[in-house]
């Protein structure tokens, strides 16, 4: 009976490159090889993607599985469980990380149960146990009020990773590898969704995820006028405009902006909280943040146990003059 | 149309942060006093889209709940919002599971019920956030899945389902029956009325045990895991919030912002 071996990245590609998420975990999936003292192995899934097995040898992979077909081109849950379903049984790692995104989310829990294993979602933390050499995943519970930590008996066993939460290693193009092509072998018949069309968010302007400055509202903001003025906060200090559930569940904003565990996790170095409570749920999406600066008007609101500065007022009387002020700041 | 709608009472998420508390020695969420639990979150936009669905097409809406200590104020809330019977897994043998054993007892219950057209789900629980049970549930019955969708319109025995991704959305076409997990995107789950409550009030749920849905108690809740929990903590926050003040508020804005110059964050 064969054994299981060796850790396998599932590597997605944006745009002609390995997506950052993927260098990232191949820089948590090397050190975790090396825990083990096995292999490191990358896969890369979808269409004319042969040319990035370089980019994932310099980045730590000991070896690359490719699978490129056009019916990998666009994600669809059949056609990838199918592929990875196949990758698994021939490479049989005993730990298979993917990234947290759309196609994260939605592939490892069905790949999960297909394998008749299971995978944790979301983890911000993956460490091998020194007795029992098995993977410890942490990830937040309960709307990110607090972590939990699991271990699985079976193989492989399957982590979902978190965006921002692991390092990638300095790349080495003189890292040398092997590459090895499956063939996806899947039969379009059993694909049994249809893509009809994409709609890519109208979001103008820095991407929140990418902001180094981000000015945030709540549902204290009241309506969508309301978030005129973070606009304006956030243009002049050159940030991005986010909020909390209730402003996008309510329309005043697009859902694209919503932070949170279920919405954009983003890592500013100036995270600016305006009448938002400091909901677990919101806060698992902003703790990656520097420094925190709330105004609200609650004292006993969340926000202050979390920020580093704070205002306990009405945001209404004190943003306009908070704006002005910066402004004055920035020019002189 | 028969739609079958997975429901999970929880702890409510909405409590004050504060308000969490740990029991180290079990493992679990202390639920604070006074704080009623409720239907999770995302379970609750499932309610309503399966709601929409039955207003457009016509049809039945069956609602499941896997549990102990079931309020039947909280778990018939689907009831009070329109669903039309409630089905509860109610057994000490059904508890503390993880994904995969809740996820196959759902399914042997949903094969039970048998006649159905649409499985919905919440895209995660508001308690162990695991967001997996949909597409458990999907595999385990050979459904097609779509996960994480805002908008579900029903035509010709086909979904066309609005599904959120990272940069946008997605419009992903899925033949029935089909499972379908739900997000925040969605419309808002509307308040029962006083007619809808009157009439959950009325209606007796369907209890089933594992013997009813033939599952050994082996197979689900804390038996059934394939996965352990070592450990629930809540890590260290350590932040010492400096409170800016002033004569007024405009003061206060003004100083906060030559701090923030000071310490060279602007």
């Amino acid at each position: 009976m064969a054994e299981y071996k060796g850790v396998l990245v599932h590597c997605e590609a944006t745009e002609g490159k390995l997506a950052a998420i993927a260098t990232e975990l191949l820089g948590c999936g090397r050190k975790l090889a090396d825990d083990l003292g096995q292999e490191l192995y990358a896969v890369l899934t979808g269409s004319e993607v042969s040319s990035l097995a370089k980019e994932a040898i310099a980045f730590g992979a000991d070896k690359v599985y490719v699978v490129d077909d056009p019916l990998l081109k666009d994600y669809q849950t059949d056609p990838y469980l199918s592929a990875m379903d196949k990758v698994v049984k021939q490479v049989m790692p005993q730990i298979l990380i993917i990234g947290q995104t759309s196609i994260g989310r939605d592939l490892a829990p069905r790949l999960a149960f297909k394998l008749e294993t299971a995978v944790s979602l979301d983890c911000v933390e993956l460490a091998i146990d020194s007795n029992s050499k098995r993977l410890l995943q942490t990830k937040p519970v309960y709307g990110g009020n607090a972590q939990a930590t699991y271990i699985c008996e079976s193989n492989p066993q399957i982590a979902t990773v978190r965006a921002k939460t692991m390092s990638p290693l300095e790349p080495d193009s003189s890292r040398q590898g092997e590459v090895i092509t499956i063939e996806a072998g899947i039969d379009p018949s059993t694909i049994r969704t249809r893509v009809l069309e994409k709609v890519p968010e109208a979001i103008e302007g820095i991407k929140l995820e990418d902001a180094e400055v981000i000015v945030s509202g709540g549902r204290g903001i009241g309506s969508a006028e309301g978030f005129k003025q973070l606009e304006e906060l956030a243009k002049i200090l050159k940030g991005a405009v986010g909020a909390t559930r209730p402003p996008c569940d309510n329309g005043w904003v697009p859902d694209g902006l919503q932070i949170g565990l279920t919405g954009k996790i983003v890592a500013p170095s100036l995270y600016i909280a305006v009448a938002l409570s400091g909901s677990s749920q919101h806060m698992s999406g902003s703790s990656g943040s520097k420094t925190i600066v709330a105004i609200n008007k609650d004292p006993e609101a969340n926000i202050f146990r979390v920020a580093q500065y704070g205002i306990v007022e009405d945001w209404k009387k004190v943003l306009p003059a908070f704006t002005a002020k910066v402004k004055e700041l920035l020019a002189g | 149309m028969n739609i079958i709608v997975c429901v999970k009472q929880v702890i409510d998420p909405e409590a004050p942060p504060a308000s969490f508390k740990i029991d180290p020695a079990t493992n679990k969420a202390i639920p604070p006093p006074g704080v009623p639990p409720v239907i999770s979150t995302f379970d609750e936009y499932a309610v309503e889209a399966a709601l929409r669905i039955k207003e457009a097409q016509g049809g039945k809406i069956t609602a499941i709940s896997l549990g102990t200590n079931l309020l039947r104020d909280v778990v018939k809330k689907p009831l009070s919002m329109g669903a039309d019977d409630l089905v509860l897994l109610e057994d000490e043998a059904f508890v503390d599971g993880d994904s995969w054993s809740t996820a196959y007892a759902l399914a042997m219950a949903i094969k039970k019920i048998g006649d159905y057209d649409l499985v919905l789900c919440g895209r995660q629980a508001a308690d162990w956030d695991t967001g997996q049970v949909g597409s458990g549930i999907a595999e385990i019955l050979g459904l097609p899945s779509v996960t994480i969708a805002k908008k579900i319109d029903i035509t010709d025995g086909k979904a066309r389902v609005e599904r959120v991704v990272a940069d946008g959305y997605e419009v992903v076409e899925v033949s029935l029956p089909a499972l379908i997990t739900l997000s925040n995107e969605h419309d808002e789950p509307r308040y029962p009325n006083i007619k809808g409550i009157m009439a959950a009030k009325r209606k007796e749920p369907i209890i089933w045990k594992p013997a009813d849905i033939g599952v050994e108690p082996s197979q689900i809740g804390a038996s059934g895991r394939h996965t352990k929990l070592l450990k629930l903590f809540q890590p260290v926050r350590e932040a010492k919030c400096d409170i800016i003040e002033g004569e007024t508020p405009e003061e206060a804005a003004a100083n906060l912002a030559l701090k923030l110059r000071e310490a060279k964050m602007l």
